[in-house]
């Protein structure tokens, strides 16, 4: 099969709904002409689709959301490209208070399929206003969906499914996947991976670990250090999306392995692996055979300066000593 | 401005609708049948009545906390609204919304909206939704005075007018952001000298006026129509009662509320309308009882309305499905 990096599978994504969907469009900074997005994977977009699809705006995001519910409450498909994640912050009413719960609000009465886009993680040396990751602030707003793509298929996939969705989704790029330049099989023909079903990236038998985004690779990269190191075998699970939460596939596996190990790169407060965790010990706690661990940030905002954001950013090390300490 | 008599007689209904409702509304607020915070529109009617006279079925508004006026004079009908108020299943809402949230988009109300200034970039979507559909629906956004101090208002109406969006901004100036009175919150005179800073055309018109509101608002409306772009239109005006039910006005005298009530939107149209030879006095009184009539079924209807069912809490987040 072909490979592709994960910015080219994110262009088709964009690209083959744009085709498919005549109410599928892109709004949002510095996606046009010059640029096709700050990093490039909207590259090509503007050309094929014109500036009426590919609507690029004033920096401004809140008008950028905002518009996006209103065409969508109207019977358009927008695609809410917010740059980074953390500028969700800038437009959090339209997310918080309008687009999530309008639904609701009204009865069941309107479809918002809104796609937010946006740049999620640390390690490029952004700092705090640029690398956070939000799966576990945003899993708190009902009526959100939220998918954060670890390879090229999955990132295909599910932005695919994501844009033909009814409903708001939150779809994270991740930036240091993205800038990476890592290729993945991609196939030519017509695929969605659905959202809520995870994806078992590594079979084991003797420690589970559920690992979102970014973190599946350096799980993945553990994975194969202890097994060779110390013959202990990871089964690493990718939910894909942490809303739905595929929670069968996680319990599953845990029933195999009766250990479980959250990797997420998140303050730990309050982030996905929390609940995660949570779910767990109160769904499935009779599987367990040790204590469920996390490995995340610490609870500060993100660092700038090279050491101190590799030591912030969770690792193969962190993970492996987590491990050694239940098994 | 040549406007049938028919469409002049029902301009009144629809004021006088409104109030009766917002009067009803307070009663029964007081009486706490109707539960939860309810910012009454009294006061303000040819606001409401003006500018949704010049619309469509198909055309949209995007209405506030103070909307029950904005969504009778789209259309809205008395006795779902009044029910949604009760916090009944026969509601807009079915209960879920209540008062600040009531919308039915089948007849173009996209909600009135609980955030102030919410709804401006809300309402720049849906016009360029209508675009991209290549209809030529116009969408009114009703904003406060207050909301044109929101950062919303900046990105919304700058976004609008650099795209030509087909929407109009109808600032009902009622002097009063909650308690804080404009002139402590804004320098300019007149609000509609903010449209200036966008670079679209910006007017100021008597709110207390129907006709006035009917034809700025209808130049503005025209003119979305045809592709050129939004319009920001003042309508200055004043709401009678408090914020809300129970607010005890202590930011206002009562000398000013009574030169306002002397300026009284509704008795001034009837009069223009007795003096135009529209309406007799029998006429209008017999307006102002079927309005009673309808008001009391719609009542009727929110009391023996059943409640939702509480399970029924658990549903409505996500919409089922996709465009698969």
């Amino acid at each position: 099969m072909r490979e592709i990096t994960y910015g080219q599978a994110i262009n088709e994504a964009y690209d083959e709904e744009l085709k498919r969907d005549p109410t599928v469009f892109i709004i949002g900074e510095d996606i046009g002409k010059h640029w096709g997005a700050a990093f490039g994977e909207m590259k090509g977009l503007f050309d094929k689709h014109g500036p009426e699809r590919i609507m690029e705006t004033p920096i401004s995001e809140t008008a950028i959301l905002g518009g996006a519910i209103g065409a969508a409450a109207t019977g358009m498909r927008p695609i809410a490209f917010m740059y980074f994640a953390d500028f969700l912050g800038v437009a959090m009413d339209e997310i918080i208070n309008q687009l999530t719960p309008m639904r609701y609000m009204f009865g069941g009465k309107a479809k918002l399929p809104v796609t937010i886009t946006c740049y999620s993680g640390a390690g490029i040396s952004n700092a705090a206003q640029h690398s956070k990751s939000f799966e576990g602030f945003l899993m708190s707003i009902p009526g959100l969906k939220i998918a954060s793509p670890s390879t090229p298929y999955d990132a295909k996939g599910l932005l695919k499914a994501a844009i033909r969705d009814d409903n708001p989704v939150v779809y994270f790029i991740h930036k240091k996947i993205l800038l990476s330049g890592i290729k993945g099989e991609v196939p030519e023909g017509e695929y969605t991976v659905p959202l809520g079903k995870a994806d078992v990236k590594r079979e084991g038998g003797d420690v589970t670990v559920v690992a979102i985004g970014l973190m599946v690779h350096r799980a993945l990269a553990a994975a194969e250090k202890l097994q060779k190191e110390k013959g202990i075998s990871l089964e690493v699970i990718d939910p894909r999306t942490v809303v739905p939460l595929d929670k069968q596939a996680i319990y599953d596996s845990v029933r195999k392995t009766g250990r479980l190990v959250i990797m997420d790169e998140e303050p730990k407060t309050g982030s996905a692996s929390a609940e995660i965790a949570a779910l767990v010990a109160e769904e499935a706690f009779d599987l367990l055979k040790a204590p469920i661990k996390r490995v995340c940030a610490p609870v500060t905002p993100v660092p700038f300066s090279l050491p101190l954001e590799k030591f912030w950013m969770p690792d193969e090390e962190n993970l492996i000593k987590a491990i050694n300490e239940i098994v | 401005m040549a406007l049938e008599k028919q469409k002049l007689i029902d301009m009144y209904r629809v004021m006088v609708r409104i109030r009766t409702f917002e009067e009803r509304v307070a009663k029964e607020f007081a009486a706490r049948n109707i539960l939860g915070a309810a910012h009454l529109y009294a006061g303000e009617e040819a606001v409401a009545v003006g500018a949704c006279a010049n619309l469509r079925t198909d055309d949209y508004i995007i209405s506030t906390h103070r909307g029950h006026g904005h969504l009778i004079a789209k259309g809205g009908k008395t006795e779902r609204m009044m029910a949604e108020l009760y916090g009944k299943k026969t509601g807009y809402n079915k209960g879920k919304g209540g008062s600040m949230h009531i919308a039915d988009i089948e007849i173009g109300i996209l909600g009135a909206n609980a955030i102030v200034g919410a709804g401006i970039p809300i309402a720049g979507g849906a016009a360029l939704s209508a675009r991209m559909r290549g209809t030529d629906q116009v969408t009114i956004c009703f904003l406060g005075d207050g909301a044109t101090n929101t950062g919303r208002f900046h990105e919304g109406v700058n976004l609008a007018a650099c795209w030509n969006l087909p929407v109009v901004y109808v600032i009902e100036n009622n002097i009063y952001a909650e308690s804080t009175s404009i002139s402590d919150a804004c320098k300019l005179k007149n609000l509609s000298e903010r449209a200036s800073a966008y670079g679209i055309p910006g007017k100021t018109v008597d709110g207390n006026d129907v006709l006035a509101v009917y034809e700025a608002v209808g130049e503005a409306v025209a003119r979305a129509r045809k592709g050129k772009g939004p319009t920001l239109v003042e309508c200055k005006t004043y709401r009678q009662r408090g914020h809300f039910e129970g607010d005890e006005q202590t930011y206002r005298t009562k000398e000013e509320i009574g030169a306002w009530l002397k300026k009284d939107p509704i008795p001034r149209f009837r009069k223009k309308l007795m003096e135009m030879g529209v309406l007799t006095e029998g006429d209008a009184d017999k307006i102002v009882q079927e309005m009673k009539d309808e008001i009391e079924k719609a009542v009727k209807f929110a009391e023996e309305s059943p409640y939702p069912a509480p399970e029924e809490a658990l549903e409505d987040v996500f919409a089922p499905g996709g465009k698969q």
